[in-house]
């Protein structure tokens, strides 16, 4: 008899992977769109699994919420003649020849790797997630928030038109 | 009873998958969603081991924070990536990568 922890371990890491597959599969770009969105949802149900409920929500907010709609504005923004019939790269064999590969490697290596666990999955509360990342974190914390800052003034510059005011 | 090894080969079966999407696609757009996947699929990583690698306390939530500065630089990339793709489709009227060569020698 499974267990309740694995059976959802297994629906949510089915919900990535399909949503994945359909991320690189889909003819629509439209629709990868959709599946990168299932993909990550399904991420969110990983995060839970793992006790991290803090990640799981900002997984929601951040990629359901702003990620999905950025892109989903960026292909509305470049909507072209190809929209609806993509063709992949001809050297497509490489890429899944590559990937293949990657994946036969590092499965080897997870196989072969010994690494002392716990028996039980263990949480992290919020209240001491909050205090290692302002206390030990802070300046890194502080210089991630100014790469945000930075990087979201060069897209409104780049995207502007040159010498328009308004 | 979940072990670490299956966040370690769903985090590398992901990887994979987001490898070959930019590897084989021809719309930047896609290369990005791609590259979405494989982020993801390092913070998968880093959860599994944040919950079930062997370590004392104050190193538990380390995984934790990781996933966090990940996410930050994600959002950055993604918002500089669309600028970019926006700019390259006001200029060329495409966003295929094979068609963004004229730095190519």
């Amino acid at each position: 008899m499974l267990a309740p922890s694995i059976i959802l371990f297994y629906a949510a890491a089915t919900l990535t992977l399909g949503g994945g597959l359909g991320v690189v599969m889909a003819r629509n770009i439209v629709y990868a769109a959709l599946a990168l969105l299932i993909s990550l949802m399904g991420v969110s149900g990983i995060f839970l699994l793992a006790f991290a409920e803090f990640l799981a929500l900002v997984q929601i907010l951040i990629y359901g919420g702003a990620v999905i709609i950025v892109i989903l504005f960026a292909l509305m923004l470049t909507r072209i003649e190809d929209f609806s019939q993509l063709s992949d790269h001809p050297q497509w064999p490489i890429g899944a020849g590559v990937a293949g590969l990657l994946f036969f490697v590092m499965v080897a290596s997870i196989v072969a790797t010994q690494v002392r666990t716990e028996s039980e999955r263990t949480s992290v509360e919020f209240k001491e997630l909050g205090n290692i990342l302002f206390t030990e974190w802070a300046i890194p914390f502080e210089v991630a928030s100014l790469v945000l800052l930075v990087a979201l003034i060069g897209a409104v510059i780049l995207v502007r038109v040159n010498g328009e005011r308004n | 009873m979940i072990e670490l090894a299956h966040f370690q080969i769903l985090s590398a079966a992901l990887f994979c998958l987001g490898l070959y999407g930019v590897l084989a696609r021809k719309s930047a757009l896609l290369i990005l969603m791609s590259i979405e996947l494989m982020l993801n699929a390092v913070n998968i990583n880093l959860i599994g081991y944040s919950a079930l690698a062997e370590s004392s306390a104050p190193h538990r939530a380390l995984g934790q924070v990781l996933v966090i500065f990940v996410v930050t630089i994600a959002a950055a990339e993604l918002a500089l990536a669309v600028a970019i793709i926006l700019r390259l489709y006001r200029n060329l009227k495409s966003v295929d990568v094979d068609k963004i060569s004229s730095m190519k020698w």
